[in-house]
């Protein structure tokens, strides 16, 4: 429960400064993507099904306010977060290449697929032009993020975990 | 859908992952189709999560423009006097203009009275509204405002500021609604040329939009060749969704289509999307059926 409160609020929280603050601090009219990295976080931190249910409410959040239909950005976040669970197994909290990698690769494909189903659709074909200066920016930009927002999810994690722990010694 | 549920009421740690995966999967394609086939957004879920998110997203901007008023008192006198000298010198030459618009003005006014012709265009009701979170990606141009359908906003209402065209609400929730700018990939405006009335399209161009700040301008009729770049454009009345005479910006480059009898080029918007704060919401919606008929 203490989890599930505590991922709602890191969700909200994300969710409001990427589309308030972020929007404001826009570089080039580029702003980064908080909640891929909150969802690619608790993927490798927690697996597969934990990746999944907090990818599908951040996407769902996206969908509520932006999206055209309800459900779309759901399923592609669920997806980033199912699959980011895969890597759980080599997943070492001290070492950070491998999580900005994940992350890194999260965004770029939660991006094709937006181009794919919304560009592309509409006989936008030009992807190299799309990639160098929607994709990478949006990339960079969210790395750099990356290098703060994932230390203090780290941080929360670790936190629960160890809340979670003691509570499960204080039953047995 | 009925295997959804099944895995939803019991969700605990004996389904294996991979089950949940397929269930939710297809509880998002339900939505998705739902979505599709009756055309809603939403619902009262969009209505709930707006009770919750809007006060939340105003108050950030409350402080995020406190703190930017603040910043901007601490510019230098002198920047101001330079302002100022610029300003009045400003003041001085829209002055002129107003002058020889208002003695235009009243010919235009007396022409009307002759040709008992209605106002063309009428003074809309507006009601304003603050920019309150921007699309959470970076591909397209929609934003949210701080009033809903609460306020007598609906979908296709047109969004101005700046005296130009912002874009078009498209989806609507109790306290706040969604707001496609013009500039987006997939925005299109009937617009035609103040000075000749030539009509044309203006879309929205990601590209473009990204490199020179610019809008597309296609399929320009204008046989006579008159128009020229500087040239204003408004919306048209041939428009079905944007009421006519709003200002959307000014022909930034011109030239003819291969086959020689259309012009297409782009088009500098007269709002500044970057920043934009505050909007206004005018209170119509233009009559479709009036044009079909």
């Amino acid at each position: 429960m203490r989890r599930k409160i505590a991922i709602a609020i890191l969700l909200i929280v994300c969710f409001i400064l990427q589309t308030t603050v972020f929007k404001v601090l826009a570089v080039a009219g580029i702003s980064p993507n908080l909640l891929i990295i909150v969802t690619a976080a608790f993927g490798f931190m927690r697996g597969r099904k934990e990746g999944m249910f907090v990818g599908f409410f951040a996407g769902l959040l996206i969908d509520l306010f932006y999206g055209t239909y309800i459900g779309f950005y759901a399923l592609i976040y669920m997806y980033i977060g199912y699959l980011n669970g895969f890597f759980n197994k080599i997943f070492y909290p001290e070492d950070v290449k491998l999580p900005m990698l994940l992350i890194s690769l999260s965004d770029v494909f939660c991006n094709l697929v937006v181009f794919v189903l919304f560009f592309v659709m509409r006989g936008r074909f030009d992807l190299p032009f799309y990639f160098v200066h929607i994709m990478v920016p949006e990339l960079i930009y969210t790395i750099l993020v990356t290098i703060v927002l994932y230390f203090i999810i780290l941080r929360i994690n670790k936190h629960l975990e160890k809340l979670e722990k003691r509570s499960a010694a204080k039953f047995v | 859908m009925a295997q959804t549920k099944k895995y939803k009421r019991k969700k605990n740690r004996s389904i294996p992952p991979k089950y949940l995966l397929l269930g939710m999967t297809v509880l998002c394609v339900v939505m998705i189709l739902t979505g599709l086939a009756f055309n809603l957004s939403g619902g009262p879920l969009q209505a709930a999560a707006g009770y919750v998110f809007v006060p939340m997203q105003e108050g950030i901007n409350r402080l995020g423009s406190t703190i930017s008023s603040g910043l901007s008192d601490l510019k230098t006198l002198r920047e101001v006097e330079e302002e100022n000298a610029a300003l009045k010198s400003q003041v001085n030459a829209l002055t002129e203009e107003l002058n020889q618009i208002k003695l235009e003005q009243y010919d235009v006014e007396n022409y009307r009275a002759l040709l008992k012709l209605d106002e063309k265009y009428p003074d809309y009701e507006k009601v304003a509204a603050h920019v309150i979170g921007k699309d959470a990606g970076n591909w397209f141009a929609t934003f949210l405002i701080d009033k809903g359908s609460n306020d007598g906003i609906s979908v296709d209402m047109n969004v101005i500021a700046d005296e130009g065209l912002v874009g078009i609400v498209t989806a609507v929730g109790p306290t706040f609604a969604r707001v496609r700018s013009i500039i987006d990939d997939a925005a299109q405006v009937s617009a035609q040329v103040l000075s000749t009335s030539d009509n044309c399209i203006v879309s929205g161009d990601l590209p473009l939009m990204n490199t020179d700040g610019r809008m597309l301008l296609s399929m320009l009729k204008d046989e006579d060749d008159e128009v020229v770049v500087g040239d204003q454009l408004v919306t048209s009345n041939v428009s079905s969704k944007y009421v006519q005479g709003l200002l959307i910006g000014n022909i930034a480059s011109l030239s003819f289509d291969s086959n020689q009898l259309t012009k297409s080029g782009t088009v500098t918007p007269v709002v500044d999307f970057e920043h934009l704060s505050e909007v206004l919401v005018i209170l119509e919606i233009k009559d479709n059926d009036a044009l079909e008929g």
